[in-house]
């Protein structure tokens, strides 16, 4: 019997099915990434790293070199792969928290460098492995653990807008762009695309994936989506924020 | 990482220089390909001497944005199969125990050497022993590391190249442990080839990006830190500490200097020791019953050997320019020992060999001016 959906070749299938909970989106965006890898037939030259949290129940997502790092360390971890041995193909893959709070200056950095590494950020808006706590992309107003009444943007200010932040202090040859689970195929150009700059040498390559986490959120399938594509993505502008010139002309949607 | 022709050391000489300096040479003469650093007092020049020799000898060099992003991108490159070092002091040997951490956990070989500042937090960017029990201890670990505690120069030249090898042969990782006096002080030692004293260097391998496809060649590695229950951990543990322990005989490194029916064991570590042997050599010459005992590693610690030394003494006087760390050690080792211990801790200050030499003169005249121990209550120590 042929198993439907197809999983991608680049897929651990030992650690199938997947640890995250029903309608997390960690396994939409991993699988997207899983078939980016396919089609540039680059699975043996990848290391995949992933951060603390949600993200490090992908430690053996993929049939590829994996390693799993500290909170917000990915990023630097993958730097110094890639500095040492520039023929790979490295993946950060962390959550909202390991990259915009505890890690951001290694995002930050690593970006204004310009480092050769795709950096993927799967945004929840809340930190949901350690129970559902506020996040730096918590939506004004959402109720979480520690923010009980709400999140106060008088008191804990507004979601952080990663990869605008990004697009804005990154130079020629980067790549930038905000994709959705919602929007699969888009996601995966997008990723795709972040692969290619990377092996092209181009720059710094970020995409931030909206994504959804109904354990925290207390929400049913129906609720779930409507959070992400009404409220989050109101927010959050869907779609591509900085192509270098060489790259320019649109996200495949294949 | 193009290596050109040319070693970077040759044969071997003579050579008058700051102990970083002595630690650049070392780590390009041990074969070191890349260092990751971020700047702190007293280590900043082992980063200066090094980005001026990285374009003459096809090295690689990243300055982070801070030491967690130091300590994580030397992980990178050990893991993509590189000789990798960094270097830090005080609060920058904190911020690195994240990274350390995880190394200890995955058996990663990454070598750091620590010129240690005064503390706690800022202190002073000049001189300490305080970061012993950081450096040994440090992290949410066990303490599965290997220490080399240095005291001269060539003990920094000739450590840091061993530093390499110890890590890559035992995967654990490996700090060359010294202090801004050492790092900072110029005096002479002797560079060399590691080939022309038949060291070899133990050869490198990538853990991650091997050559060869996934499913014919290779499988895909999967490293990670993270366990689901206690018994799976324990497991890990108890293999890397039963590893740890087996290994801990080769690795010990110590030296001694004693009379038989030594009346005075002096014990100290670093830059410290020297001014302790100075003192014992010279008492001992004069007559006295008197030795010293050095511990070269820190971790693992000679036990054995040094409870042989401290079984022909009648006291010992342990003297650190800290409060108490490396004493610690010492009691911990000596646990049943009933040989009587003095101390001499002065936190963050140097010692010189006249101190040394007036309190053994003073305790073998039985009236110290320093603490018995264990610790008594503040101030104790110090006031002298």
């Amino acid at each position: 019997m042929e198993l439907q959906p197809k999983m991608p070749k680049s897929w651990n299938l030992e650690s199938k099915p997947h640890k995250f909970c029903p309608g997390c989106g960690h396994g939409m965006v991993l699988k997207a990434l899983g078939q980016a890898i396919d089609e540039l037939g680059i699975q043996d030259r990848v290391v995949f790293g992933c951060d603390i949290g949600c993200s490090l129940l992908s430690w053996d997502f993929f049939n590829v070199d994996t390693v799993q790092t500290h909170h917000g360390r990915t990023t630097p971890v993958l730097v110094g792969l890639k500095r040492a041995n520039p023929d790979l193909i490295v993946v950060a893959y962390m959550g909202d928290g390991g990259g915009y709070a505890i890690g951001a200056q290694h995002l930050v950095n690593a970006a204004n460098r310009n480092d050769r590494i795709t950096a993927i950020l799967c945004n929840n808006t809340n930190y949901a492995m350690t129970g559902g706590q506020m996040a730096p992309t918590t939506m004004p107003g959402q109720k979480t653990e520690t923010t009980p009444y709400g999140r106060d943007i008088e008191e804990a200010g507004y979601p952080m807008l990663g990869p605008e932040m990004v697009a804005a202090i990154t130079h020629e040859g980067a790549y930038v762009a905000r994709g959705t689970v919602s929007k699969l195929r888009t996601l995966k150009g997008y990723l795709k695309k972040a692969l290619e700059n990377q092996i092209a040498g181009r720059g710094f390559s970020f995409v931030e994936a909206l994504s959804t986490c109904p354990t925290n959120w207390r929400t049913n399938a129906e609720q779930t989506w409507a959070f992400l594509e009404d409220k989050m993505q109101g927010f959050f502008p869907v779609g591509e924020l900085k192509v270098p010139a060489e790259a320019a002309g649109g996200a495949s949607e294949g | 990482m193009s290596e050109t022709s040319a070693k970077p050391v040759e044969g071997e000489r003579k050579v008058f220089m700051t102990g970083n300096e002595a630690v650049c040479w070392a780590a390009l003469a041990a074969g070191a390909e890349i260092m990751y650093g971020y700047p702190i007092t007293p280590q900043n020049e082992i980063m200066h001497y090094w980005t001026r020799n990285v374009p003459k000898f096809g090295k690689r060099f990243l300055q982070t944005e801070d030491e967690l992003s130091a300590g994580f991108t030397t992980i990178g490159g050990v893991l993509a199969g590189r000789r990798a070092f960094t270097a830090t002091a005080g609060p920058g040997n904190v911020l690195m125990q994240d990274p350390l951490a995880m190394a200890e956990a995955m058996r990663i070989p990454v070598v750091v050497v620590i010129q240690q500042r005064g503390g706690p937090s800022t202190a002073t960017v000049i001189y300490s022993q305080q970061e012993v029990t950081l450096t040994c201890f440090g992290g949410n670990g066990e303490g599965l590391r290997l220490v080399y505690s240095t005291s001269s120069h060539q003990d920094l030249y000739d450590y840091t190249i061993k530093a390499f090898n110890t890590a890559w042969k035992y995967r654990f990782p490996t700090f060359v442990l010294a202090d801004g006096y050492q790092a900072k002080m110029r005096e002479s030692l002797t560079i060399y080839d590691p080939a022309v004293r038949g060291i070899d260097m133990v050869p490198t391998e990538p853990f991650l990006g091997k050559p060869g496809r996934i499913g014919e060649g290779r499988k895909a590695a999967h490293l990670r830190n993270t366990y689901n229950i206690e018994e799976e951990l324990f497991e890990v543990l108890e293999h890397d500490i039963a590893d740890y322990e087996r290994v801990a005989p080769e690795i010990v490194e110590y030296d001694s200097f004693s009379a038989e029916d030594c009346d005075l064991l002096v014990v100290a570590h670093g830059v410290v020791f020297r001014s302790a042997a100075m003192a014992v050599r010279e008492l001992a010459s004069q007559g006295k019953k008197i030795g010293y005992f050095r511990p070269i590693t820190l971790r693992p610690f000679p036990q054995e050997q040094f409870r042989a030394a401290v079984a022909k003494a009648k006291m010992l006087l342990v003297a650190e320019s800290a409060y108490g760390q490396l004493l610690k050690i010492v009691q911990q080792n000596l646990y049943g020992s009933t040989v009587p211990i003095r101390a001499m801790l002065k936190p963050g200050v140097g010692i010189t060999p006249e101190e040394i030499s007036d309190e053994c003169t003073a305790i073998l005249a039985g009236n110290p001016a320093h603490a018995g121990c264990p610790l008594a209550g503040a101030g104790a120590g110090w006031a002298s």
